[in-house]
């Protein structure tokens, strides 16, 4: 480790060295490596070219080592990094904290104004932007219309848990390999417990009541977890534990399952006939609920910080405008064509023709993002902010225990009730210990 | 009183060295005591505050401990246990004069010299995963259903993947010390008529006795390590060992107080079982 980091910081040291040579400003720039992101550093020399004394130097990492990396840098004030792609749920902990650079210089020509209410309050704070989405994301239901039409259900708009249980059920075929319903199992707070504390939002369950008080002992946790371990039982694929956004993804797209809550960016690939089997027969809707006015659909935007160590923030939101701009929409539209713009982030996108005509889940994109509220996810009053997730340091942690709990539940490890004790315990010890529960 | 001069300047000569490794053993080993002791949460910098045994009392009560502290153990002796009874047989099938004998015992040897994390890599995707992995395959092609081993049986597949590492390491100490079995006394055996099992009961393990401790001894420090092969399999949550635990406290839920108390506690949990080890193998050297 010690010897891979002299090595990382020797290389850091030389790539310094090379380049100062050639640009007058040499970003660094910490990514994540999924697909829109790879574009992005394609087209960059649309940004050196009109910004000849900036140079960019990416660091692109898998989602998990990214925030380790980010967090310890910013949090030791090591300055290795100009700008840091961070999620919703790191934005308000870090603005809160005074670590991030306001984002108030990105140009006259940016229009913040333009960007979704939803994903920009979840990135604010008293008003002020801290981070710029680059993509966001819900989720939403994707169902197959012809399972749906064998079974003789037809799919509201905006679908109910139970009738969402009852289609699972009617379209389960177990001999020929359809489950009905395929839902995130595998342990993580960013896997099997964004959906869950989603759907538990739905449900009128919240993490923590006003006094921090984990809340896995009320009814309305109680109800949401069997519901789920009944409804993977009864309608759900084998080895559901162990499946996350990319298990499901195979499976949908190779025709097993009949419906699938997920990310919203997944309608691009289920609909794309080069992945998937079933792409002419894939309908949308949004996340079911309860009738308790809150949905099960969760918030998500990558987003483009400067860390306040950096020495060169200047720059930096010149590249943080750059990227997040409707230039940036437009010059992907022109090169890759429209289906493949980062979603999420802009009103103007969802009233662009071409998009909407290239990307036929796109109005129930927009829908669900703008039914989730991060600064009142639940339908009780909570003390935090975020949706499928609590904005507090001591989350990732939590809600990874949780996770594994809740997962040995759906393997059939544990009972719902012994998991959700266990959890209550777990989560009572880890808060009491950082010194919220006094 | 040259003696006590020589003795003097001998001292001199030392102390820097043994200053200096003092000192390297010290200041991280005080550092960590010292954060232990403290409420200190990398997230939220500038509250540190004293809060005494707090650290150690959480730790030593979370039930993912017993969970570590119980893993560890069960890793340790599996692969002990496989290392030493594969390792002997292996070492005497080695022993015997076969074609190509040289070639064979490199490519026996070769699995120590891979690195954890691209075994872990290469188990995990090539052979143990549950879609497309030669396991699965094996099991598909007979009309079984594949065992997705991270999901149902992490702690044996990880114990799967140690072992396939330190097999060989064994299987070398012991086939040099099978070498070196006194020529006479095999011709003796041999002459008496000794059948092959009580040979190996009562002139191949005892001569064995002083390897196979030295085996137990060095595993033993770098299986309670053992870290790559949970990290990068995904399965710290139910196979997760003391140092995964304290990774977990360390950089998942960056409570550096939390974690130091843990690698606190491993250390000292790691100088009882050297203690008596090293008490065992010594009398075992002795004898």
């Amino acid at each position: 480790m010690k010897a891979m980091l002299t090595g990382v910081l020797g290389a850091f040291a030389l790539a310094a060295l090379s380049t100062t040579t050639l640009a007058d400003t040499k970003l660094t720039i910490a990514t994540v490596n999924n697909g829109d992101m790879v574009r992005m550093q394609k087209l960059t020399d649309d940004f050196t070219k009109t910004n000849p004394d900036i140079s960019l130097e990416w660091v692109t990492l898998e989602e998990n080592v990214l925030r380790q990396k980010v967090t310890t840098d910013i949090a030791t004030k090591g300055g290795q990094f100009d700008v840091m792609t961070i999620g919703t749920y790191e934005a308000p902990i870090w603005a809160k904290k005074g670590w991030l650079v306001p984002l108030d210089s990105l140009g006259a020509d940016y229009d913040v104004d333009d960007l979704l209410p939803a994903i920009r309050g979840g990135l604010s704070m008293n008003g002020k932007l801290f981070a710029a989405p680059f993509y966001g994301e819900s989720s939403m239901v994707m169902y197959r219309t012809d399972l749906m039409e064998k079974a003789g259900l037809k799919m509201p708009d905006a679908p109910s848990w139970e009738f969402v249980a009852d289609a699972a059920r009617k379209m389960t075929d177990k001999a020929s390999e359809t489950y009905g319903i395929c839902l995130r199992g595998k342990a993580g707070w960013g896997e099997n417990m964004a959906f869950l504390s989603a759907t538990a939002n739905s449900f009128g369950a919240r993490w923590f009541d006003e006094n921090w008080k984990p809340q896995f002992d009320q009814p309305e946790w109680k109800n949401t977890l069997t519901f789920y371990l009944k409804l993977m039982q009864d309608a759900g694929p084998p080895g559901a534990s162990s499946n996350g956004f990319n298990e499901n993804l195979a499976l949908f797209n190779s025709g097993k399952c009949g419906m699938w809550i997920d990310a919203t960016v997944a309608a691009s690939f289920v609909t794309n006939p080069k992945d998937s089997k079933v792409a002419d027969k894939v309908g949308f809707a949004l996340a079911p609920d309860n009738g308790l006015g809150k949905r099960g659909n969760w918030l998500w935007a990558w987003s483009l910080a400067v860390p306040a160590s950096s020495q060169k923030a200047e720059a930096a939101q010149k590249f943080v405008s750059w990227a997040t701009s409707k230039h940036y929409i437009e010059l992907v539209a022109a090169k890759e064509g429209w289906a493949n713009v980062p979603p999420g982030t802009r009103t103007s996108l969802y009233k662009n023709p071409e998009y909407l005509k290239a990307a036929p889940f796109a109005q129930m994109t927009l829908d669900s993002i703008n039914s989730a509220d991060p600064t009142k996810p639940t339908v009780k009053p909570v003390p935090y902010v975020g949706v499928q997730f609590v904005a507090i340091p001591e989350f990732q942690g939590i809600g990874t225990t949780v996770g594994q709990i809740f997962s040995a539940a759906l393997a059939g490890e544990k009972t719902a009730d012994d998991a959700l004790a266990e959890a209550q315990t777990a989560t009572t010890r880890e808060m009491t210990k950082a010194g919220y529960i006094k | 009183m040259a003696t006590q001069q020589t003795r003097l300047l001998g001292k001199l000569a030392v102390a820097p060295s043994v200053v200096v490794l003092f000192l390297w053993m010290i200041v991280p080993l005080a550092l960590t005591i010292y954060f232990s002791l403290l409420r200190y949460n990398l997230l939220d910098p500038g509250n540190e505050s004293f809060v005494g045994i707090f650290n150690y009392q959480y730790f030593l009560t979370d039930p993912a401990f017993f969970l570590a502290i119980g893993n560890s153990l069960k890793l340790v002796f599996a692969v002990l246990a496989i290392s030493i009874i594969g390792g002997t047989l292996l070492a005497l099938l080695l022993d015997q004069a076969i074609v190509g004998r040289n070639i064979v015992r490199l490519m026996i040897i070769a699995p120590f010299f891979v690195m954890p994390t691209v075994s872990a890599l290469v188990w995990k995707n090539m052979f143990m995963h549950p879609v497309s992995g030669l396991f699965a395959w094996l099991m598909k092609s007979v009309g079984l259903q594949p065992i997705d081993w991270f999901a149902q049986a992490p702690l044996t597949a990880v114990i799967i993947m140690v072992a396939w590492q330190w097999l060989p390491f064994a299987t070398l100490i012991l086939l040099t010390a099978i070498q070196s079995l006194d020529e006479e006394q095999k011709e003796a055996a041999e002459m008496d008529g000794t059948p092959p099992l009580s040979f190996f009961y009562y002139i191949v393990l005892p001569h064995l006795a002083r390897p196979i401790t030295v085996v137990i001894l060095i595993e033993t420090i770098f299986l309670l390590n053992v870290f790559a092969e949970i990290y990068v399999t995904g399965t710290g949550g139910p196979a997760g060992n003391l140092p995964y635990l304290v990774y977990f406290q360390g950089l998942l839920n960056f409570d550096v107080g939390g974690a130091s108390a843990g690698g606190i506690v491993a250390v000292v949990l790691a100088n009882i079982v050297a203690f008596f080890l090293i008490r065992m193998i010594g009398r075992n050297l002795e004898s």
